[in-house]
């Protein structure tokens, strides 16, 4: 692996922030240079949350910008659309298929696209429709989602298992760190 | 050791390493996580100030005291903090202080989008500014050693991109300071206007001495590439334009005031064409056109939102914009929303209902003045909501006061919205002030704060007694209400507006995502009972749907917290675990 750059995007809410957290301190102890951005704040309650891991020999800017994603991991459909354009060439877009209407789609201002993994998929053949808000549920906690999330992306990088259930050791609170390792794990299986 | 660092950890941790026993500081996005992380460590004092002039102030105190000392805040909250700032300057520190300020270009969280750096500029003070994470710890023990070898506070500027970005940072052990002692000076600690006379003097001889230091220091440094392109640039454009430019050389500056003239001139003599790549004001071009070198900057550059290493190959090297030729289709936007389960979302509904005008204040109430609620008619800055609602009755008079309410966050109201009130009562208006009393600060991330009887290190602690405070500065009329209590709340607020005196109503419901809230399980939708009337969608709550064919409860999404179910006039919301169906 040489470079990689994973934009997570999601809903205010679904554990965007912590999915990149446990991302980039996998990325770091399999001896890779990471650098990442998050947004804190106004959009955390409930507005379109981004965040950028970027994983390499040597990278410079925290950012992902258009055309730059190798991957982009979506909580939420209408973010996977949302955010398409982040994509590489030839990028994957693994995407939640669940939707969480934004206000201008609750008081009637817009509408909710149709057919959106159809959209995505015309543009990238490698898109990858998860009903990751199930398996949370089969797990007995909707909010791991994330990391069932996580879980499948994990499979597309080389870091070895074990790294990444240190990750999350280390980054989720003590007493969701054996929810979290078997929501992962969930994931990890789902992935082919 | 190394690790993995949010911006404003590492800065925390350069504060631990360097020694620093005293840290001050008022939330505000993107500035926050810096204190929360320094109170991580037993060895610093922290605590949330009132608001960043009292952070300041102690911060001052404290250096005074002997001690290494770190105020921390958002680039408004220094607006607040300017007073003691200007005049600090002046008298100089005895341990070294350390003002850290951090800007948010793109406005992702803030207000207006103002540059800091004219406040180093005004106040007269060093300022660094780093550009990853292990330079936050760097520069935060650079930053001290300067404030006490020049005798002044120093500045350590970021920005949203830097405090919140994570990069790879080397941790040290901790140097043991010990206290300076303390010393009464008359001359340099007492801004009268016979000594203040001197110090100015002594403030623009130290200039003088910094500007020297700025020559020779290496947070300045240059990174010579091809010749061709020279970028002089700091903070976080330094990383956009690395990204950017295949072969540039670089004057990369860690200290962006005062800044290194001749440095400047030495870069630029070498390099065929020079550009300035900073983000929000031309803060460096001005100085550079100021003694007389040519370079490219704002001409070609924007002075408004963040930068990007797209948008410099686009200005700078004619690249086409990413995707251009690809039309993104209509993406319903997703503006942030008042959570479900949110107090505030009783208070609005009730002003929306009534038809009042709202002057409203910063916090995530601000969220109000969204639709479908709508129901706030200004927001410009902490404590702004009851001022301007006194000003507005002194303008349009009593019966447009009776029309009129100032909503204000109980965090917001301690930072600076009494002294309003105060005004009001001193000024015979008649205002009506609604507290939204959510137990926390909710738009920075549940910090504690003077309402709510804990201490940022988790102590408990004395409660401020808002009823009793509002009845102690002259305020007759003070009443606590449930926002939830739909029929209360309203008679509430239809009295006190009419009243002909001052008022104070405390809408007092604790934040729907404080872990001591439970509300218990998800609502439904009786479709028999449900006459698709609408009336629950005047709540703009996130987690009920209209689907176009009725109303649904997305399950992931709500809390319980039964204000549907109030709204409702046909019942047709039930708890989901007690229905007999």
């Amino acid at each position: 692996m040489r470079n990689l750059s994973v934009m997570i995007a999601g809903v205010g809410g679904q554990g965007t922030l912590l999915t990149s957290q446990v991302l980039g301190a996998a990325a770091m102890k399999a001896g890779y240079d990471v650098k990442m951005s998050e947004v804190h704040g106004m959009a955390q309650r409930g507005g379109s949350v981004i965040t950028y891991v970027r994983i390499g020999k040597n990278v410079n800017s925290p950012v992902i910008e258009k055309d730059g994603a190798d991957i982009l991991l979506c909580f939420e459909k209408l973010e996977a659309l949302r955010w398409v354009d982040y994509a590489k060439e030839g990028g994957t877009i693994i995407v939640n298929e669940q939707r969480i209407d934004p206000m201008p789609v609750i008081i009637g201002s817009a509408k909710y696209p149709e057919g959106i993994i159809e959209k995505l998929s015309a543009r990238f053949p490698n898109v990858i429709p998860v009903k990751a808000l199930d398996a949370a549920r089969q797990l007995g906690n909707i909010k791991v989602l994330n990391i069932v999330m996580l879980g499948i992306m994990a499979k597309k990088t080389d870091i070895p298992v074990e790294t990444w259930h240190e990750a999350i050791s280390e980054t989720v609170k003590e007493k969701f760190v054996e929810l979290n390792i078997k929501a992962f794990d969930k994931g990890y299986q789902m992935a082919v | 050791m190394k690790r993995l660092m949010l911006g404003n950890e590492a800065i925390a941790r350069g504060a631990y390493e360097a020694g620093v026993t005293v840290a001050s500081a008022y939330p505000g996005t993107p500035s926050t996580e810096i204190t929360e992380y320094i109170a991580k460590y037993d060895d610093i004092y922290a605590e949330w100030a009132p608001n960043e002039k009292v952070a300041l102030e102690v911060a001052i105190g404290a250096s005074f005291g002997g001690a290494r000392a770190v105020c921390s805040m958002k680039h408004v909250g220094l607006n607040v903090a300017a007073d003691p700032l200007f005049t600090a300057s002046y008298t100089g520190i005895i341990g070294g202080l350390v003002v850290c300020v951090a800007d948010d270009p793109g406005m992702h969280s803030s207000q207006n989008e103002q540059d800091s750096r004219n406040y180093a500029l005004a106040a007269k003070v060093p300022m660094l500014e780093p550009s990853d994470s292990q330079e936050c710890k760097d520069y935060m023990k650079k930053a001290l050693e300067i404030s006490e070898q020049f005798d002044t506070p120093v500045i350590l500027r970021l920005t949203t991109r830097i405090s919140h970005s994570r990069s790879i940072v080397e941790l040290n052990g901790r140097e043991t300071i010990p206290l300076k002692p303390y010393k009464k000076d008359f001359g340099k600690n007492v801004m009268m206007p016979a000594m203040a006379r001197k110090r100015h003097a002594a403030v623009e001889e130290r200039m003088k001495k910094l500007a020297l230091y700025a020559e020779e220091t290496g947070l300045n440094k240059i990174i010579w590439g091809s010749t061709d392109v020279g970028i002089i640039t700091s903070g976080i454009s330094y990383q956009y334009s690395r990204e950017a430019f295949n072969d540039a050389s670089y004057l990369k500056l860690g200290m962006v005031y005062p800044l290194p003239e001749n440095l400047i001139r030495e870069f630029a003599s070498r390099v065929k064409t020079l550009y300035v790549i900073e983000e929000l004001d031309p803060f460096i071009e001005t100085f550079l056109k100021k003694i007389g070198i040519n370079c490219t900057g704002k001409e070609k550059l924007p002075i408004v939102g963040e930068y990007s290493a797209a948008l410099i190959r686009e200005k700078l090297l004619g690249a086409d914009s990413a995707n251009s030729e690809e039309k993104q289709e209509d993406v319903p936007a997703r503006p942030p929303v008042l959570c479900p389960g949110c107090p505030h979302r009783g208070v609005f509904y009730t002003l929306k209902k009534n038809k009042l005008v709202v002057l409203g204040d910063i916090g995530c109430y601000t969220l109000g003045a969204l639709p479908p609620l709508e129901s706030m008619d200004t927001c410009i800055c902490m404590g702004a909501s009851i001022g301007m609602a006194h000003g507005i009755e002194k303008a349009r008079g009593g019966d447009f006061a009776r029309k009129t309410v100032a909503v204000i966050g109980d965090s917001t109201f301690i930072h600076s919205g009494i002294t309003g009130l105060i005004d009001i009562v001193y000024n015979k208006g008649t205002s009506t002030v609604i507290i939204v009393d959510n137990t926390t600060t909710g738009m920075t991330g549940h910090q504690d704060n003077p309402c709510t009887g804990k201490t940022l290190k988790g102590e408990t602690t004395r409660q401020v007694d808002l009823v009793k405070l509002c009845h102690a500065i002259g305020i007759d009329r003070v009443r606590i209400c449930d926002p939830f209590d739909l029929d209360e709340f309203e008679r509430a607020v239809r009295e006190e507006t009419s009243a002909n005196e001052p008022s104070v109503i405390i809408a007092q419901r604790p934040c729907a995502l404080l872990k001591s809230v439970k509300y218990g399980g998800s609502v439904r939708v009786n479709d028999d009972l449900c006459k698709y009337c609408k009336a629950c969608m005047r709540l703009g709550c996130p987690a009920i749907v209209d689907t176009g064919e009725g109303i649904r409860i997305n399950d992931a999404l709500c809390v319980g917290c039964n204000l549907c179910i109030d709204v409702c006039k046909f019942n047709a919301f039930e708890k989901a675990g007690d229905s007999n169906a």
